[in-house]
């Protein structure tokens, strides 16, 4: 670092931006999903302008004549078992995959976050009550227990949002109640106790900023996650239905059709092996760069 | 006389454990007077940095009172002990643990003016200059300003820890061994910065150290604890000239003297630390001393004044 740097007044946000910048890997992985997001509001707004015409004559107009046939300069992706452009609706389905993995994460991470600063922060009667209800919610696989969320609140995009983020809870609420319990008896945390700083104070300025490292980790696997629970509670019927694309249920329903057709799998798989990929690789990136011990 | 500006009273702190409980605190009472400094030394685990602690409210005490200003602080409510705690401040032993990795220098600094609203967020740059100027009392250059903890050296961060410890114009700071996790060269830098503080702002300190030679030219009185107990307490010359308790004997012994001819005449002690946990009546320091009889293990030892400000808790005198 230049002495000159050192002068300026530098945000948080400015600086962790000039630290990830440096991340090539990183800074590629955030185009993707920053290609994939244009992507997903462009399509949206086509169909508010066109009013879903291309939605309906290209995405799920099914030609059965032309059923699994492979990439043509027509269709460069191939057509699936319908004989729907598999390109058209690899690029409809970005905004469920990518938006409901992200939302449903987004939630249960803030639910989470608080839940485990509680418990962590507070220990003793606290930390047995909430940290006991979420031991139940783990002890019911994630599946299971958003396959029966979805069954009792009904099929829906919302509900399945809701019963993926209440699965993803415990994870969350488990990983920040660990980083809380090693921060929390540091004694930079006295020391600001000694100041006179509150208990808010001292979970959202001290140790949830110290606690980032696991926590995004963490988030950015649990959209990976999230994005495959969709797609396996598509696959029974409980998320989203057809004919609307979506890459998890794609892949799903080609299953079937594997030996006929390679491309109806391996597309939507591509798809979702890309967008987690560069999640991860920008979760790893912005870990690094919310860290100012690991500086340049 | 000077006035008291800290009374103690028959402090206390136990801690439950699963071996029974720790007396960490037992029974320590001792006044310290304005503008002066009360050295606490003893061996780890004598219950040292937890009497500071416990006077500052960081720890509940168990029992006893604790005076500031004529004011009871152990029933203070939570808001009338926020106020309080301009007054009364801690610096650390450790300066990589005590400072938040995520903030920078001026943000730590300025974080205690935050916290007890001296500024307002909006009070920006008055709030920035008040922090420069706690740097250059503390003699961190204002380049500094936007680094973090971990960019800096031992010395330095300690210099920080004692910045924010200042930002609220204290009048009493319990030093936690602020210097014995720094080198040497550095430790007397501090030592001086911490004197020049005092002079200049005049602070009270409640200095805690295992080191006899660094109390020996800070304190005006040295309070000697063993086992969570104060077992002799005299002005800091009378206690090094004429040390009347054997466990002050043996400690003023171990001090090396930077002499090749010097004879050394060590009061070795024999055994180990006693432990804390449920300890029974009598001297605690009765199974290692050379002196002990039936008497010392009998009954508690209470400090007894055997001349105008020396106390010592042995049978012997």
């Amino acid at each position: 670092m230049k002495p000159s740097d050192a002068k300026k007044q530098r945000t948080l946000a400015a600086e962790t931006w000039r630290r990830f910048r440096k991340n090539k890997l990183a800074l590629s992985g955030m185009i993707v999903l920053l290609a994939l997001v244009l992507i997903a509001l462009s399509t949206i707004v086509i169909d508010l302008v066109t009013d879903n015409a291309i939605y309906n004559n290209y995405v799920i107009k099914q030609n059965l004549r032309l059923r699994l046939q492979g990439p043509s300069k027509a269709h460069i992706f191939g057509l699936d078992e319908f004989g729907r452009d598999i390109f058209m609706r690899m690029i409809w389905a970005v905004r469920y995959s990518l938006f409901m993995g992200t939302i449903a994460i987004a939630l249960s991470t803030v639910v989470g976050v608080l839940l485990g600063s509680i418990a962590g922060y507070y220990g003793k009667v606290t930390d047995n009550i909430i940290m006991r209800f979420m031991d139940v919610l783990l002890a019911i696989p994630s599946m299971l227990l958003a396959t029966a969320i979805v069954a009792a609140l009904g099929t829906s995009l919302t509900n399945v949002l809701i019963a993926i983020a209440i699965s993803y809870v415990p994870t969350f609420a488990r990983t920040v109640r660990a980083s809380v319990l090693t921060i929390k008896d540091q004694e930079f945390i006295e020391a600001a106790r000694a100041m006179g700083a509150s208990d808010l104070r001292i979970i959202f300025k001290y140790i949830l900023p110290n606690s980032m490292a696991p926590l995004i980790v963490q988030a950015t696997l649990g959209v990976a996650g999230a994005i495959l629970s969709i797609a396996g509670l598509s696959f029974l019927g409980l998320g989203i239905q057809p004919p609307t694309p979506e890459w998890g249920s794609m892949l799903s329903s080609a299953r079937s059709y594997i030996r006929e057709g390679w491309h109806i799998t391996v597309i939507p798989g591509l798809g979702i092996m890309i967008t987690i990929l560069a999640l991860n690789v920008m979760g790893d990136g912005l870990r690094d760069a919310l860290d100012p011990r690991l500086k340049n | 006389m000077a006035e008291p500006l800290l009374k103690v009273e028959h402090l206390k702190k136990y801690f439950h454990t699963n071996q029974g409980t720790l007396h960490a605190v037992d029974d320590v009472s001792f006044t310290l007077n304005k503008g002066e400094t009360l050295g606490v030394v003893g061996e780890s685990g004598c219950g040292k940095s937890t009497l500071g602690r416990t006077i500052l409210r960081l720890y509940e005490p168990t029992g006893g009172k604790v005076f500031f200003e004529g004011k009871e602080v152990t029933s203070l409510t939570k808001p009338e002990m926020k106020a309080l705690r301009r007054d009364m401040q801690i610096i650390f032993q450790d300066p990589f643990a005590s400072l938040n990795p995520r903030m920078t220098i001026s943000e730590t600094i300025g974080e205690s003016l935050l916290i007890q609203k001296i500024y307002t967020r909006k009070q920006g740059p008055q709030l920035k200059k008040r922090v420069l100027e706690l740097m250059d009392f503390v003699g961190l250059s204002p380049r500094l300003v936007n680094s973090y903890p971990h960019e800096l050296d031992g010395g330095r961060r300690q210099r920080i820890g004692i910045a924010r410890t200042l930002a609220l114009d204290p009048k009493f700071i319990v030093c936690d061994e602020p210097v014995s996790a720094l080198d040497v060269s550095i430790q007397a830098q501090i030592l001086n910065l911490m004197q020049d503080l005092q002079d200049e702002f005049g602070l009270t300190y409640l200095f805690i150290t295992h080191d006899l030679s660094v109390v020996k030219h800070l304190s005006n009185t040295i309070a000697v604890m063993y086992l969570g107990q104060i077992v002799e307490h005299a002005p800091s010359l009378v206690l090094f000239e004429k040390p009347l308790h054997p466990y002050t004997q043996a400690l003023l012994s171990a001090i090396p003297v930077p002499d090749p001819d010097y004879e050394v005449n060590r009061v070795l002690l024999q055994g180990e630390l006693t432990s804390p946990v449920d300890p029974v009546p009598g001297c605690r320091f009765a199974k290692r001393c050379p002196y002990a009889s039936d008497a010392c293990r009998k009954a508690d030892i209470p400090l007894k004044e055997v001349q105008p400000g020396h106390f010592v808790a042995c049978t012997l005198v």
